[in-house]
């Protein structure tokens, strides 16, 4: 029972530490601020939940301790990190940072062409 | 919905009261008796029975742990290949979401799940305009977040 108790365990750790490495391969690799902000901000989500569940099942089977707080972090870590990810590259996008010369097509810099023209009209 | 809900525990201790036992089972037996008068009675309310509510915010978490598992395979696949192709995209989405809490839902929903992160909510609340990693299809994009998630806020938000 135990072993298999471990098993899963360490399956959900594992798991949790394959997303976090390939977050970082994925800031290092990828060319511009949009295409990390989506490595980032989905890739550490998943790597630090997997790590967390796995936290919490070993309390909970091994040492029978029911930590509720673990859930609670991973219950905010789901609200706050696309938050996280959706504002930093929002502010790139408004402070004019250039997404890189692979990208097809733009909708946004037309729209935002459209509003100011209208402003100054 | 709070009210179906408050509705339910008042009935329940009503129960408690009445078998004057004040167990936690006891209390359990009562809210289902409640809910068995709250199906009988459901034409009496405006809304909709509130477990119906339930279920369908339990399957828009579960569609969207399937999208996030999804979308973090593919962003594995897409960094650990040896040879970077992306073809990234900023495309305006258009959504049929009125109320503030269901956009930023949607918005949060699409950042967690395959490719797509939000950069900017329109003036109107009409338009969001999404990155996307790779981009073979927009119009394929824009129908598969329609189909999962738009139609699953919807259908939580439905009286």
């Amino acid at each position: 029972m135990t072993l298999i108790a471990n098993i899963i365990i360490a399956l959900f750790i594992l798991v949790g530490v394959f997303f976090t490495v390939v977050t970082v391969v994925g800031v290092l690799r990828l060319p511009d601020v949009y295409t990390r902000a989506h490595a980032a901000s989905k890739s550490a989500t998943l790597g630090v939940l997997g790590i967390l569940i796995g936290v919490f099942l070993h309390f909970w089977w091994i040492k029978g301790h029911f930590s509720i707080q673990l859930l609670l972090g991973s219950v905010f870590l789901f609200i706050t990190s696309p938050v996280g990810g959706h504002l930093m590259s929002r502010a790139a996008y408004m402070s004019g940072v250039k997404p890189t010369e692979l990208t097809v097509g733009d909708d946004l810099q037309e729209a935002i062409g459209e509003q100011k023209s209208r402003e100054e009209d | 919905m709070a009210f179906q809900i408050l509705l339910n525990f008042f009935i329940a201790i009503t129960w408690v009261l009445i078998t004057a036992s004040f167990t936690p089972s006891t209390f359990v037996i009562g809210y289902i008796i409640g809910l068995l008068l709250l199906v009988l009675t459901r034409r009496f309310y405006n809304e909709r029975l509130y477990f119906g509510q339930l279920w369908s915010c339990l399957k828009l978490t579960l569609i969207f742990f399937k999208e996030l598992i999804l979308s973090n395979i593919s962003v594995a696949m897409l960094v650990l290949k040896p040879k970077l192709e992306l073809q990234p995209m900023i495309f305006a989405m258009p959504t049929v979401l009125e109320e503030d809490w269901q956009i930023t839902l949607l918005a949060s929903l699409i950042t967690l799940t395959p490719g797509t992160i939000v950069i900017h909510v329109s003036d109107d609340q009409r338009t969001l305009y999404v990155h996307a990693i790779d981009v073979d299809d927009v119009e394929e994009a824009i129908n598969s977040i329609k189909q999962t998630f738009e139609k699953a806020i919807l259908e939580v938000s439905r009286t």
